[in-house]
């Protein structure tokens, strides 16, 4: 059988499941013992919770890091709360136990948390229920699920993973972490990934469909689990496993390096992401910057556009963890193919080649400033913001946006907002278009990304969903390569960066060509990123020079393909 | 009582470190400290409390103390937010 979740924290675990269910802490038993007793019963509670949490931190501070630490001495900090804990001695004095106290008020303040429109903040109701959990535990006297003494190749199955849980784990016993509840962003997440386990989370109803002692195979990067696997998918996985491993460990090597080619050249090595969460995989990951941040996410699963304020917390969160690295955020990128109810686009016969992306939002102005004020808005702080335009075709196009650009900025300056007023304003290159008119268009830009996907679509004139022609489409004709040394080339003589933030960028093949043309950025996935600085790393100028040469003179695209495979270093 | 308004200029507004920092320094005067931050009115000695609000950067609050030590509760309050609370 296979339980899909959502992957959290790469790499592949296998193991037998080791199910923690929920500890039975039910109190109706426990009678009053009187005001005094039950006030000395909390005390007790919550200086035994404190002691420790303390050890717990400093333990999860010497085995992960100092910002994982501070979820549980923020914990302390959160129980510490002189006016919580009155609330609890009231109720006390009202003639309830001390259980009833901690119950009460901790659920009050967790549905407070769960309610406020901040994403961190709600993450503090995680916290209040860890701390209501725990401390009921102490003062019913249950033991408490005790996951450091798990087998060596456990697959721990939880509904949820406490911050407290984690920190008993020891790593090397654990295989993987498969959970019912918590998405990237939460504690689970984020401490999965820095103890390196392998996580799929949400996984509905992973308690009741895995038992005890079932083999479980837990692939993080793509989000699934196995359940008693048969013989010969374990043999797979088993291969999968030491080859992500393997991989892994030649490529550690390439973490905290220059991103350089075998001659000392620098390039940029950039991620592309689609949420704030997954900018904190990329900066784990490597990657010097973000290259293309698809905004779209923040205008899906909803029924209205997101506030001027919740996108520029977006924006923030990202230009946050990249302080002193470049953000390009694409602004919207939507279509008759990518529909979102509430923006009232319609159904086209032809989305792709439809009112979309750019022309879409130059027709919503009231819409698309919104964007761009959160825009320049997130900007004001570390001065790392940059705007890309998508599916760009002509420089009326540039000159439209830049013209609300200025409107939205002498908005912010009369409102007296800060904002960044040197923002950048570049465009992403996927049309045939935008590649040939690349010199006039760069002109106006301040920076070029080439989108390859789009690109390799339209200038091959090919549907990628369309199985009987999905083989034309291919990086590898000619023209899309001919396209791309032309933007390339255009950039360069206008003085402006140029990157390319579709497939292309990662691929073992083209990056010799991609140097040699001179491409200033490569912005890749970040599960990619390692393996593309290693794959700078393996060539000099003058190789990859002689090869794009090579390459550009053959004129078909199997031809192109066979000779770049033949040469590829990866 | 004593009130002034201010702003908060760290990036990370009252979440978990600034809030901490705040509360602990409240705890120091007996004066009892109220935030006023649009309609709320908030226990400001109460970091849930204070955390909840998710006061964010760039937002105006009026702090107010009253009882023992009220003025200088609320100088080394005014002061804490201006400086960016540990940020």
């Amino acid at each position: 059988m296979i339980l899909h979740g959502i992957g959290a924290s790469e790499g592949i675990g296998i193991g037998k499941a080791v199910c923690v269910r929920e500890q039975n802490l039910d109190y109706s038993a426990v009678s009053y013992g009187g005001k005094e007793v039950e006030k000395d019963r909390l005390q007790a509670a919550i200086q035994q919770f404190n002691e420790r949490t303390s050890a717990m931190a400093e333990h999860i501070r010497a085995q992960v890091g100092q910002k994982e630490s501070e979820i549980l001495t923020g914990q302390i900090a959160m129980l510490g709360d002189p006016f919580m804990q009155s609330q609890m001695t009231e109720i006390i004095e009202g003639g309830q136990c001390a259980e009833a106290a901690v119950d009460q008020v901790c659920t009050m303040y967790a549905e407070m948390f769960a309610g406020v429109d901040d994403e961190l903040m709600r993450q503090r109701a995680t916290d209040v229920r860890d701390i209501r959990g725990r401390l009921l535990a102490i003062l019913l006297k249950v033991e408490g699920v005790d996951v450091s003494e798990l087998p060596a190749g456990s697959v721990l199955v939880a509904h949820d993973l406490t911050p407290s849980m984690t920190v008993g784990l020891k790593k090397e016993n654990v295989a993987a972490i498969l959970t019912e509840t918590g998405g990237r962003t939460s504690h689970s997440a984020i401490l999965a990934r820095a103890l390196e386990l392998p996580a799929v989370l949400s996984v509905p109803k992973a308690l009741e469909l895995v038992k005890d002692g079932d083999g479980v195979i837990v692939d993080g990067g793509e989000g699934v689990a196995l359940l008693n696997p048969d013989q010969l998918t374990r043999g797979e996985y088993l291969k999968k496993q030491e080859e992500y491993q393997k991989k892994r460990a030649l490529l550690a090597v390439y973490r905290d390096r220059e991103t350089v080619d075998a001659d000392g050249k620098r390039y940029g090595l950039y991620a592309n992401i689609g949420s704030p969460a997954e900018a904190e995989a990329a900066a784990a990951a490597g990657a010097e910057g973000v290259g293309l941040f698809r905004t779209e996410f923040l205008f899906m699963d909803r029924t209205s556009v997101p506030s001027e304020t919740e996108q520029m917390e977006a924006y923030q969160a990202v230009s946050r963890t990249m302080a002193g690295k470049e953000v390009i955020i694409r602004t919207l990128d939507v279509g008759g193919d990518k529909a979102i109810d509430y923006l009232g686009m319609e159904q086209e016969e032809n989305p792709f080649l439809g009112h979309r992306a750019i022309r879409y939002c130059l027709d919503r102005p009231e819409l698309y400033k919104v964007q761009l004020r959160a825009l320049l808005r997130a900007g004001a702080e570390l001065r790392n913001i940059k705007i890309m335009l998508p599916l760009v075709t002509s420089l009326e196009e540039i000159r439209g946006a830049r013209a609300l650009l200025e409107q939205c900025k002498s908005e912010l300056e009369a409102e007296g907002l800060p904002y960044d007023k040197d923002i950048s304003l570049g465009i992403m290159v996927e049309t045939p278009a935008a590649a040939l008119i690349a010199d006039l268009l760069a002109q106006e830009s301040d920076f070029f990304s080439i989108g390859t996907n789009d690109l390799t679509q339209y200038v091959m004139a090919v549907d990628r969903g369309n199985a009987k022609v999905e083989k034309l489409y291919t990086t590898f004709h000619p023209a899309v390569l001919r396209s791309i040394r032309n933007v390339i080339q255009a950039a360069k003589q206008a003085g402006i960066p140029v990157g390319m933030c579709g497939e292309a960028a990662a691929d073992p093949c083209l990056i010799p060509l991609l140097m040699s043309w001179g491409l200033d950025e490569f912005s890749v996935s970040a599960s990619s990123v390692l393996a593309t600085r290693a794959r700078i790393h393996h060539w000099r100028s003058e190789e990859a020079g002689q090869v794009a040469q090579e390459a550009m003179s053959l004129s078909t695209a199997a031809g192109v393909q066979g000779y770049l495979k033949a040469t590829a270093r990866d | 009582m004593v009130s002034a308004k201010t702003k908060v200029v760290n990036p990370q507004g009252m979440h978990m470190r600034p809030a901490q920092l705040f509360v602990n320094t409240m705890a120091k005067y007996k004066s009892d400290v109220t935030i006023i931050f649009g309609d709320k009115t908030i226990n400001a000695k109460s970091i849930m409390h204070l955390m909840a609000a998710c006061i964010k950067q760039g937002s105006e609050i009026e702090i107010q103390c009253s009882g023992e030590q009220e003025a200088e509760a609320l100088k080394a309050a005014v002061e804490l937010v201006e400086s960016g609370l540990g940020e």
